[in-house]
């Protein structure tokens, strides 16, 4: 039964691909490869993949160092909105608004050229523990994405948290449950539930802001692809494939996160 | 000016300013500079004012050309995703996918070094001398371009939210597709197409700062001229997130009237729950 239910389905999938206009669409997309493959030049690959590889890696990491921090930041941030006493939910408002208000581009480079022109001034920070990462280029992107992150996911997360039916806290409370307890076990997990489908579009929304830190001279891919350009003249065959490579990772992650979508329960509230 | 040594057990920055005799606090904000913030921020010539305005008119230039642009396309591109044939069909869903999965910064790059490098062989092709494009239409067309496709998927929702009666009755009627899409469609859908194309403004106009990094001359790369002449990178980074959070507060303003007139007659969000 099983077996025949997924040969269908595996026939109906084959066949959404296979309608006429869809083959030679895919014929001329091929032919395109093909020619780029052939009429483009790629004979500086090998000597760059290396780095190339280097750089997705460190794109990649970026990525989910900010989205995990920023995540942690946004629970507070939507909390103090959704139902925090007003001097936690003004500051909170005020944050985000900033963030949100302004470019990613000028957040990074203030916090780089700004806050970097400025700490090198204080003998005390130059002898601190901190002193060696501040000097580097990749914290202040770092800082900078988590901030971007958390801006607009808290505001996600407001309306994941003020969402949660009152009845559903309120059983909670009648229950005897702590303050922390409802937190832990209702209010953050069905808030999550709320905002995962979002979750998908900020994640990637923040891989597409990771090339803006080649801006301020941490190498990622798209640093990388820049030197490439600078090093070979060639204009479109590095940016073509950084685009691919965009597209690539994009794709990952949409599938992985539809993959976590379809594991939680549908019907929540 | 209080006594700063009192505050120096406090406040390192305190410290470092009462080790230092003559600093003053807003020597942390002009390292390099003694000249007043004021001063510095002048319109005219010894202050660089004047250039971020420049910049920032620059700016929204680009954001509503991109934006006028953007919704051109995405209305075309709305219509054809939902009324097209398979083949139109199937290459706005390429297009739609493609320019909402790579880069903005990749694609203008692309984008800018194709646009210009295209016209300018087409040009030579038919016997005319190479060109150079403004950055002002350069920058319209790509962020115009990357707009369309975002804007597709708003419109086509937004179309698609209509209720189905509404467009059957005005085809009974006899109205031309034309007469239809001016009398019926666009204003019933406006609504629903409001809030998210809302939004995609809010993007252009940050969007535009991308631009710098071609080397397009506005908000963003005069602050960062103005900052690297003067040396005071974060009172000149702080006045143009200044700027720009002003146009984007200005411009909440303005959308949530247009937002309320498009829902007039429409039973208000809180009711309708």
């Amino acid at each position: 039964m099983s077996a025949e239910a997924s040969a269908i389905n595996m026939a109906a999938r084959a066949s959404i691909w296979l309608k006429p206009h869809r083959i030679v669409l895919i014929l001329i997309a091929l032919a395109l490869v093909f020619c780029a493959a052939f009429f483009m030049r790629w004979d500086w690959l090998p000597q760059y993949w290396e780095m190339g590889l280097m750089g997705i890696w460190r794109a990649l990491w970026i990525l989910a160092v900010t989205c995990a921090l920023g995540f942690a930041l946004a629970v507070p941030l939507g909390l103090a909105q959704a139902g925090g006493p007003i001097w936690f939910s003004v500051p909170a408002k005020v944050f985000c608004t900033i963030i949100r208000g302004t470019p990613l581009l000028l957040q990074l480079w203030l916090l780089y050229y700004g806050l970097g022109s400025i700490f090198p001034q204080y003998p005390w920070i130059r002898e601190s523990w901190l002193w060696p990462y501040l000097r580097q280029a990749w914290p202040y992107g770092v800082v900078a994405l988590t901030f971007s992150f958390a801006g607009y996911e808290g505001e996600v997360m407001r309306g994941a948290f003020a969402g949660v039916p009152r009845g559903q806290l309120e059983a909670a409370r009648a229950f005897g449950m702590s303050r922390w307890k409802i937190f832990q076990r209702i209010w953050l997990p069905q808030a999550f539930y709320r905002a995962l489908p979002t979750l998908t579009g900020e994640t990637v929304l923040q891989l597409k802001s990771t090339p803006l830190v080649a801006t301020i001279s941490v190498i990622d891919i798209f640093a990388v692809s820049s030197k490439v350009r600078q090093d070979t003249y060639l204009t479109y065959e590095p940016l073509l494939l950084l685009a691919l490579i965009y597209m690539t990772i994009t794709g990952i992650l949409v599938f992985v996160f539809s993959r976590i979508e379809a594991r939680i329960p549908v019907k929540i509230g | 000016m209080p006594d700063l040594a009192t505050h120096a057990r406090r406040r390192p920055c305190r410290r470092w300013l009462a080790s230092n005799p003559g600093a003053k606090l807003i020597d942390v904000f002009l390292p390099a500079s003694a000249a007043g913030i004021m001063e510095l921020l002048s319109p005219v010539a010894p202050g660089w004012g004047g250039t971020l305005l420049v910049g920032l008119l620059h700016s929204i230039e680009i954001a509503i050309g991109a934006t006028c642009l953007g919704l051109m396309i995405g209305t075309a591109g709305a219509f054809g995703k939902l009324y097209g044939g398979p083949v139109t069909r199937d290459l706005l869903a390429v297009y739609t996918t493609v320019v909402r999965a790579v880069p903005e910064l990749v694609l203008i790059l692309l984008l800018y070094y194709a646009g210009t490098d295209l016209i300018n062989q087409v040009l030579t092709a038919i016997g005319y001398s190479r060109v150079d494009i403004s950055g002002l239409a350069a920058g319209i067309f790509v962020l115009g371009f990357v707009q369309g496709a975002y804007s597709t998927e708003v419109i086509r929702g937004a179309i698609l939210a209509i209720p189905q009666g509404q467009i059957e009755a005005a085809r009974a009627y006899g109205m031309s597709p034309g007469l239809m899409l001016r009398r019926i469609t666009v204003p019933a859908m406006l609504p629903f197409a409001i809030p998210g194309l809302a939004n995609l403004w809010l993007i252009a106009t940050k969007d535009t700062a991308l631009l710098a990094v071609v080397g397009f001359f506005e908000l963003t790369l005069a602050t960062r001229q103005a900052a690297g002449v003067t040396k005071a990178y974060l009172l000149f980074y702080l006045a143009a997130g200044a700027l720009y959070l002003a146009l984007s507060l200005f411009s909440n303003l303005i959308i949530g009237r247009v937002e309320a007139w498009s829902r007039r007659g429409m039973p208000s969000v809180r009711e309708a729950r």
